[in-house]
This record gives C-alpha cells, sequence and structure tokens, in this order.
C-alpha cells in the first residue's frame, strides 16, 4: 500500500465516498398510512487509494456495498457523497463534462456474468472494435488487425473475430470481455467478481491472463471478489467491506497473516481448508443484518465475541495502526491482538 | 450391503442429431451413514447423476442401461408414483437453490406438515409437532413462531435449514445433497455444511453431496468420486484424492483451486476446455488436454483401475504404479 510520500504514485483515490438509493414507499401509501422514507446506504463513508499498476481487491459477503464501489468508480452512479480522484482529477466533475469520453476510455469495466455482458446478436469482431469506433481510436481500415490482436493478447485466434459469442465456452467469453475492455488501452480496469461464474481451472487461466496483462502494461485494478483465496493470488492490497463500510484495509501480507478486524478473522476462518480434511471447524454465528436497518453502533457488534457496551453505542473510525486500516473499538483499546 | 449401488449408468438424451451420452457409464456405491462428494467442472454430469438417483431426470434424458439399486432392490426402472412414495420417504433431496424447493404460496409449516404426513402415520397435531422439532433441530430461533412464516419471510441461510429439516422430514436413509451450499455466502456456508454434516450423523442419514467446490469436500466427505465427461475419473478416500491425486484431471483440477496456504506466482492451469457432449474425444476423454497422454491413451478408454490408495481411470498412473510395486516386489 502506498504510503504518504509517494502520492505521486497513487491512481485512484476515493474519499469518503457514499452511495444511497432512495426504497421508500410510493407517495401515496407515503401519504395515506404516514409510512416514512426508506433511505439504503448501500456505500456508507468508504476512503481508500490504489498505486498505479497496483491490484486493490475489496472482499464482503453479499450487500455489502462492494458492487455499489465499482459502478460508482467507472461512471454508472453518482455519489451521494464523497468524491473519486482520478489522476489527480475529480473522477464525477470529469464524467459531467465535456472531457467525460476521454476518461471513460482511461477506466473501463469487467462484468461478472459472461452471458450477459456481450451482446448476442454481435460478431466478436464488434464487440471487440466497439470502444474502438465509440473513442474514435482508429480508422476503420485498422479496425480488423488491432482486435486480431487484442484476441491473441488473451490466448484467442484472430479467426474468433468471425463467430458469435454462443459459440464459446463461459470462459472463453470472459476473454472477449477482457479484450474488448482492453481495447482502448485503458490504465484502471474495475473487474467486478471477474471469475465468480467460472469452474476453477477456467478461473486459473483468466486469473493468469490478467496478471500477465497487468505485469506486461502496468494496469491497476480494482478486484472485487468474495473469494479471498482468489484475492490473495491476484492482490497487492485487500479491503473488507461490511455493511457499506470499509472495516479493515490492509496489504496482502499483513492482512492473510494477521488479520485484525474480528469480521476479516470470521471471513478468513469460514474458508474451507484443502489439506485439512476432515477438520470441523465452529462457524461464525449469526447472518448479515438488514441493511435497512443496521445495527447502532458498529454493524458487525450482533456477530462479534469481542463486542462490548462501546461497541454498541459508538460507530467505530478507521484508524491506523502501523500502515494498516482498521475500524474496531476492540482492536484500538488492545482488547485484541 | 451397501446402502446404494449404481452400475454402469448410462443416461441418454435423445436428439434428432442421434442419442448424446451424459453420463457413460458411471459405477460407485455409498455406504450406510457414508458421506459421498461428488467433484468435478460444469457439465461433468455430477448433477445428472443425482438426477438419475433420485428419478428426476428431465425429459427427453433417460436411463438407457445400467442399474441403480437401494438396498438391494431396483429403483431405476420404477413408475413415476412408486418412484414418488421412495422420493421423500427413503431418498431426501435438497437444491441448490432454496427459493425454488420451497412453495413460496405456504407456509413453511404447511409444507413440512404435508410432506410428514405423506410419508408417515401421523395426526395433524404431531405432524406440526414434529415440525418444529425440526426446525429447532436445524436451528431456526423461534421455530414455534417461524413455523407459520413465508419462505420469503425468511433468509437465504435460514431457507436452506427449512429445506434440510424437509429433506429430513421423513427418516430418509440416503440424502442427495446437489450444491447445497452454492447459492450463500462463506459465512453461512460454514453454518449449513457443519448442520448438514451434524444432522445426518445424527440420523444416520448417508448423503451424497454433489459440489464443484473442492474444499467443501475436503472438509465433509468420507469418500470422493470426481467426474469428468459423463465418467468418473478417480474415487477414493478424500484425503488420499486430495494430497495424492492419480489421475492428471484430478492433480491439475487440485492445482488450479488458489490455495491460502501457498503463495504462487502463476496458478497451474489446464489449457482447453471440457468437451462437448457430442464431440467426446476416443479413447480417454481428458487425452487432448492431458500432457502425460500416449498413444493408448487416444485408442482405448482406461475403466477405473486400482491406483495406489484410490482407484483411477488413467493408463498412465496405473501402469506407473503397477512398474513401481513390481520393482518393489522384485527388491524384497
Amino acid at each position: 500500500m502506498p504510503e504518504a510520500g509517494q502520492a505521486a504514485q497513487t491512481l485512484v483515490q476515493v474519499n469518503d465516498l457514499a452511495k444511497s438509493f432512495d426504497v421508500s414507499p410510493p407517495w401515496l401509501n407515503r401519504v395515506l398510512e404516514r409510512k416514512p422514507r426508506l433511505l439504503l446506504h448501500a456505500v456508507d463513508g468508504v476512503s481508500f487509494e490504489i498505486a498505479r499498476g497496483q491490484t486493490l481487491a475489496l472482499v464482503g459477503e453479499s450487500g455489502c456495498g462492494k458492487s455499489t464501489v465499482a459502478r460508482l468508480l467507472v461512471g454508472l452512479y453518482q455519489p451521494s457523497r464523497g468524491n473519486v480522484k482520478f489522476d489527480g482529477q475529480d473522477a464525477h466533475a470529469a464524467f459531467a463534462g465535456s472531457d467525460a469520453a476521454r476518461l471513460r476510455r482511461r477506466i473501463q469495466m469487467i462484468f461478472q456474468d459472461p452471458y450477459a455482458s456481450l451482446n448476442p446478436r454481435w460478431k466478436v469482431r464488434d464487440i471487440v472494435a466497439e470502444p474502438l469506433v465509440e473513442h474514435q481510436l482508429l480508422g476503420e481500415d485498422k479496425l480488423e488487425d488491432r482486435v486480431a490482436q487484442l484476441l491473441g493478447n488473451v490466448g484467442l485466434a484472430a479467426p474468433d473475430m468471425e463467430k458469435f459469442p454462443h459459440q464459446f465456452s463461459g470462459g472463453q467469453r470472459k476473454r472477449i470481455s477482457i479484450a474488448r475492455a482492453l481495447a482502448s488501452r485503458p490504465e484502471f480496469l474495475v473487474c467486478d467478481e471477474p471469475t465468480s461464474a467460472l469452474d476453477v481451472s477456467v478461473q486459473a487461466q483468466v486469473l493468469n491472463i490478467m496478471k500477465d496483462l497487468q505485469r506486461q502494461r502496468g494496469l491497476t485494478y480494482l478486484f472485487i471478489s468474495h473469494n479471498l483465496a482468489v484475492v490473495r493470488h491476484v492482490s497487492d492490497a485487500v479491503g473488507v467491506m461490511y455493511l457499506g463500510r470499509l472495516v479493515e484495509l490492509a496489504d496482502k501480507q499483513s492482512l492473510f497473516s494477521q488479520p485484525r478486524h474480528p469480521y476479516t478473522r470470521m471471513l478468513l476462518d469460514a474458508i474451507p481448508k484443502m489439506h485439512n480434511t476432515g477438520q470441523a471447524r465452529t462457524p461464525v454465528q449469526g447472518e448479515v443484518p438488514n441493511p435497512l436497518n443496521p445495527p447502532l453502533g458498529c454493524a458487525f457488534h450482533p456477530r462479534c465475541p469481542h463486542a462490548n457496551a462501546r461497541c454498541q453505542a459508538e460507530r467505530p473510525v478507521m484508524k491506523s495502526l502501523g500502515g494498516i486500516r482498521v475500524a474496531c473499538h476492540a482492536v484500538e483499546e488492545g482488547r485484541i491482538g | 450391503m451397501n446402502l446404494l449401488d449404481v452400475e454402469q449408468l448410462v443416461v441418454e438424451f435423445p436428439t434428432r442429431r442421434g442419442n448424446l451420452r451424459a453420463l457413460d457409464g458411471i459405477s460407485f456405491s455409498i455406504a450406510p451413514g457414508e458421506v459421498l462428494g461428488v467433484v468435478g467442472e460444469s457439465g461433468a454430469g455430477k448433477s445428472l447423476t443425482g438426477a438419475a438417483i433420485i428419478g428426476l431426470l428431465e425429459p427427453p434424458g433417460r436411463v438407457a442401461s445400467g442399474r441403480i439399486t437401494l438396498q438391494g432392490e431396483r429403483i431405476d426402472q420404477l413408475s413415476h408414483d412408486e418412484m414418488r412414495r421412495i422420493r421423500g420417504k427413503r431418498i431426501g433431496a435438497i437444491f441448490q437453490d432454496p427459493l425454488t424447493s420451497l412453495n413460496p404460496l405456504y407456509t413453511v409449516g404447511r409444507q413440512l406438515v404435508e410432506t410428514i404426513q405423506a410419508h408417515l402415520p401421523m395426526n395433524p397435531e404431531q405432524a406440526r409437532q414434529r415440525a418444529v422439532a425440526l426446525l429447532e433441530e436445524t436451528g431456526i430461533p423461534a421455530a414455534a413462531q417461524r413455523i407459520d412464516h413465508y419462505p420469503h419471510q425468511f433468509s437465504g441461510g435460514m431457507r436452506q435449514r427449512v429445506v434440510i429439516a424437509l429433506a429430513l422430514a421423513a427418516e430418509p436413509q440416503l440424502i442427495v445433497a446437489d450444491e447445497p451450499t452454492t447459492a450463500l455466502d462463506v459465512s453461512i456456508q460454514a453454518q449449513i455444511i457443519s448442520l448438514l454434516k451434524r444432522i445426518c450423523r445424527e440420523h444416520g442419514a448417508a448423503v451424497m453431496l454433489i459440489t464443484h467446490d473442492m474444499g467443501v469436500i475436503a472438509e465433509t466427505c468420507d469418500r470422493v468420486a470426481v467426474m469428468y465427461a459423463g465418467r468418473i475419473v478417480e474415487i477414493g478416500p478424500v484425503h488420499e484424492v486430495i494430497n495424492h491425486p492419480a489421475h492428471p484431471y484430478t492433480a491439475g483440477l487440485m492445482a488450479s483451486i488458489p490455495d491460502m496456504s501457498v503463495d504462487r506466482e502463476q496458478l497451474n492451469q489446464i489449457d482447453g476446455a471440457m468437451p462437448r457432449l457430442n464431440a467426446i474425444p476416443s479413447g480417454c476423454a481428458f487425452h487432448p488436454r492431458c500432457t502425460r497422454a500416449v498413444a493408448r491413451c487416444r485408442e482405448s478408454r482406461p475403466e477405473l483401475m486400482d491406483a495406489g490408495a484410490t482407484r483411477a481411470a488413467c493408463w498412465v498412473t496405473v501402469e506407473a504404479a503397477a512398474a513401481s510395486s513390481d520393482a518393489g516386489s522384485t527388491h524384497a
């Protein structure tokens, strides 16, 4: 993770980012039945930065807001609060302004579902060339060579460009998505669960391609996943999210060898261990609370074995602790190591 | 005696362009109380094996040959109604998505009571008591009140607990669980797996656990069968298969899983993809992707053979194992 002195290398800086969705009942019900307005705080004050050429992974269970962060970063959502600085420039101001196209070219996204994210009526040639045409990066005559080259980069063959998406397997479609994302030569790729729909042997192929491309082109990744083993393999730094907030942000080594936040420890304990066959674990009790009505204080306190009265009343803020950042009263007070 | 025996099971889908063979000569058995894992990638035929056993193959799929016997009684040729009496009573089923296994229009109590009364001689009052007891056993808080709630009022993890209670309602001897935790978050997944394991042990039910997650298999099963392109390529005790895989596919699969305890720059990858059903390669179906394939692998198809502690369908490893044991015996 970058230290403060290396701020020049920071490519993406996220400050107190928040997004709420209005899930109120319809106006008539509110008036007649006196139902209140309801706001769902999907992301509630998240801050992190990603250095150029590095991978930050965001992990957490369903509903923790990690995909909302991804969509905020690529400009699919407007933040309710906070901002995103991309290469020093306010991203959402730029997305709204006349310079939007240039920024969109530099930030691309790889989606989770390899079936839903490719237009079934388009040939691969048109899918991969779309960003090139849209951003007017290449003349008509040079498109074909460039598409062939992009397909080659992800391990597909040039003749594949004449085929339709249904003629490919899930893993091959994922490669097409990656080729499309790379077409505009972006610097920053937001990958939302890029391998969760794939079988393990195919997942290995895609992860290897992503790592190779990062090495060759100095790409910066935000990698969203619920699979900690995959995250450990691809990332440099890891942020753990719970109910819309970051609870721990640390470099990979510290997070996996010495997790601080009780939720991080719980997630790590929950992974079945391959080589301890038949070993029973004591699973953590309880479930993620309803995000519409989150617990007071620390959102994790109802499931936390270390919670006390302060955890129930006061929401912990992120505190720096020897290079890592944790939001936990118990860690801060030294009640747990 | 084995609880379940599957012998040379072949499942075919007739199409206009000929029969597609989705399962091709599957043989395995499950002992009473045993947990057998079935693992493989999408399209390997693991769910189809489960569906054939519980008699829920989607038409036009059909059992073309082979036999399935439950405690010595043949169940693959039973009529629809006869199979219905076995399903639920003697074989329980748990599927991936708890929402599709529950009727959204009925309370969970009504569904449990209906299942219990269909299989056990109980009056409504007794059946309801048993339903509450089952929900308590599966760890649903305030079961006596929750029993009158509808499925949508439960969270995903809680719904899967209800489905487990339903599967156990008539004390079946075998539970077929098809990806029971795939739709759940990791922390909930751990809860459900330990619940399933504990409750089946307490009720003495055997489990056939179908999943693509090797970690879940490692933790839960006694034995594991690895499937590839409609066949079992390796079967054996779970720690042997994981730590000393005999088949190159099993070895490749194990090495491609990111492991929390090892740091690797590159994951091992198996190039290519599983073949389509209409283009299964000759000989060993894995040979085009196998780095150790020899001429024999292309020509003749290996059956499951002893390969050390497990049984594997691979010419190369079996010959190597035989050669090393020969060498060992000459030295001795």
